[in-house]
């Protein structure tokens, strides 16, 4: 069994755009009415990605609030679900497929590669708050195998090369984006 | 080369934007259905076709929708099932990245059979990129009049929505993609009753997956009859196949099921052989829930015929000497892969996949999983092959959903096939935990027959 501790936000603000507001009004009507729960999780994808990267237990009240449904329906939510971050995490999640073809297509040694060039364990973040190491199961590209994803953003057939390249290319990337609340994925829901 | 149905507008520039699939003959066969035939034609041809659900079960489509229950005076929904997340399956992704619009034809078609004014597509939260060129696509179709209110100047109204979900294997089983989709934990529902009676919002429901309703277009545009005459005796049609592991050209093929498997795995129009020029070992062909089988059982059956690429043939044997077609998602392994380090592995998924509402799947998985690890990483007793045969036992069949047994199988079939490699973990423990000793094993390998 895994207990999960809940974080608070801190006196930072919780609140969405009023950009966002708008998509989730618009989502809601995707269901019939007095159904807008079904909202709730492209509304954890969209706090996920707008309210700092994980979900606090502040964010998950005001997701409560704004779907108008009890708090304790997103907490149970937000620990079901593998792609929500409980826990504060860096600026790119690395999130390498550890699922048996991946593992057999050198998966494997990607991932000890990985552990060794950034310093880390899976589950942590790097000291400079820029990667947060985390293995998933099947991300469903085998034919490409081995794949990882950085925040959601596919990269496939790896190599050491690849890696090096990738881990340059996402540090130069911060420099430019001094943002720290912007994960740089795009917005689809 | 192998026929196309679906992949056939594949190849061309410019396919998922809407002019150009419309140009190459896209949507005709939603004009075909909207203008010419009545819902119940359409189910018809469906049912005709033999069409049998894609995603792994392999249940016939047409008797699926034949259940839904269109007396009851409330909505009916269509779910698509784009939650693909079988070990060793990406057809749907590609289908959806390249040809979103087959998806939405299909869509169409199948909702107007149905009587469906509403259709979800829930698909996976990790192809956060694909729901954009679902999205581009579904708008594409509202502006051209294939979506929306009163369809092509029909009375028919159809609206589609994609729905991501967060990272849940559990959720591409039907029960549990239905309760993910009202805002809930992916928790599988006990059935009776059926979606098809009470499913999404207690609504009659039909749930197919991806790759299934893709096939509808074609088969209103050919006729079922043209479809069920492509394939072999109750395997019609094609099937895509997204090959993977250790051959030479992994993706995903188009083949007429009836396609021999060695054909499949030798030919260079298909996975083009073992990669680095080794032997074949074992092959799982279904998805990771699928019996692993051995080399010689993968290309014969045990009694010596020829082992095709069919639901039948595949499961010829039984679970003695057989594996099930699945989601055709197919793991080719090579000589030097190991057998309890690939099940360990697998059984690490389910673990971590497991709901948790059912005792033995949560706490069998778990137990199967800590065991393997202590094989695979030499502090396993010999007792723990059996002791393994033993939960797997008690695992299949005696949960909700069938995550209890896809986990159970990998396990059972790894040590009905490969116990030898088992017996050698335990022991030879300085050897074994590395990352890669499969091929040590194989110079010690008395038994295993390679191809």
């Amino acid at each position: 069994m895994i207990y999960h501790r809940l974080h608070s936000n801190d006196n930072r603000k919780v609140e969405f755009s009023t950009e966002t507001m708008k998509r989730i009004r618009e989502l809601i009507l995707h269901y019939p009415e007095n159904h807008q729960k079904s909202a709730l999780l492209p509304v954890l994808h969209m706090a996920q990605e707008e309210l700092g990267g994980f979900l606090s237990a502040d964010v998950m009240d005001y997701v409560a609030e704004l779907l108008d449904i009890r708090p304790i329906e997103v907490y149970e939510v937000a620990t079901f679900y593998s792609m929500f971050n409980l826990d504060p995490v860096g600026k790119f999640t690395i999130d390498i497929c550890q699922t048996g073809p991946c593992a057999i297509c050198g998966g494997e040694e990607i991932m000890e590669y990985v552990k060794k060039k950034l310093n880390i364990e899976l589950g942590e973040t790097t000291s400079d708050g820029l990667f947060t190491l985390q293995g998933v199961e099947c991300l469903g590209a085998c034919g490409s195998a081995p794949v990882l994803q950085v925040n959601t953003e596919f990269h496939e057939f790896l190599t050491p090369e690849k890696i090096d390249a990738l881990l340059d290319d996402l540090r130069e990337l911060s420099k430019k984006n001094n943002d720290s609340k912007s994960r740089w994925v795009e917005k689809f829901f | 080369m192998g026929r196309k149905i679906l992949l056939e507008k594949a190849g061309i520039p410019g396919i998922r934007e809407f002019t150009i699939y419309r140009a190459n003959g896209g949507y005709e066969s939603v004009v075909k259905a909207l203008k010419s035939m009545t819902p119940a034609e359409v189910s018809q041809e469906v049912t005709l076709s033999g069409l049998r659900g894609r995603g792994g079960a392999g249940f016939p489509t047409g008797l699926k929708w034949s259940f839904l229950d269109r007396k009851r005076d409330s909505p009916r929904y269509l779910v698509c099932n784009a939650d693909e997340s079988e070990p060793g399956t990406f057809k749907d992704r590609y289908l959806m990245e390249f040809l979103p619009h087959l998806l939405i034809e299909g869509l169409i078609i199948s909702s107007y059979a149905l009587g469906v004014n509403t259709c979800y597509i829930y698909i996976r939260g990790e192809f956060k990129h694909i729901i954009g060129i679902l999205q581009n696509a579904i708008n594409e179709a509202y502006r051209n009049g294939f979506l929306g209110n009163k369809l092509l100047g029909t009375p028919y109204n159809l609206d589609i929505f994609v729905h991501p979900g967060a990272g849940a294997y559990i959720c591409g089983e039907e029960t549990a993609l239905l309760e993910s989709l009202e805002g809930k934990r992916g928790n599988p529902r006990i059935k009776p009753p059926f979606p098809a009676y009470k499913g999404l919002y207690g609504c009659p429901t039909v749930v197919n997956n991806v790759e299934t309703l893709a096939t509808v277009g074609p088969i209103i545009e050919m006729s079922g009859a043209a479809y069920a005459a492509i394939g072999k005796g109750k395997s019609t049609g094609t099937k895509l196949i997204s090959a993977c592991g250790n051959i030479n050209h992994p993706g995903v093929y188009e083949i007429d099921l009836g396609l021999p498997v060695e054909d499949f795995i030798y030919s260079e129009e298909y996975c083009g052989g073992i990669r680095n020029g080794k032997r074949l070992k074992a092959v799982v062909p279904g998805g990771s829930s699928v019996p692993v089988l051995p080399a010689e059982l993968i290309l014969r059956t045990a009694g010596g015929r020829q082992r095709l690429m069919t639901y039948e043939s595949l499961a010829e044997g039984g679970f003695d000497s057989g594996t099930m077609l699945g989601s055709g998602g197919f793991i080719v392994y090579d000589e030097d892969a190991c057998i309890v380090r690939n099940t360990w592995n697998f059984t690490r998924f389910y673990h971590h996949e497991s709901c948790g509402q059912c005792s033995p799947c949560r706490e069998g998985t778990g137990w199967m999983e800590k065991i393997l690890y202590r094989i695979e990483h030499g502090n396993g007793k010999m007792s723990d092959i059996d002791l393994l045969v033993s939960i797997a036992g008690k695992i299949e069949g005696t949960t909700i959903c069938p995550l209890g047994d896809a986990a159970a199988w990998p396990v059972s079939s790894a040590i009905r096939h490969f116990r030898w490699e088992f017996e050698y973990h335990v022991e030879h423990p300085e050897v074994v935990g590395a990352i890669s000793h499969g091929a040590l094993i194989r110079s010690q390998e008395p038994s295993i027959q390679y191809r």
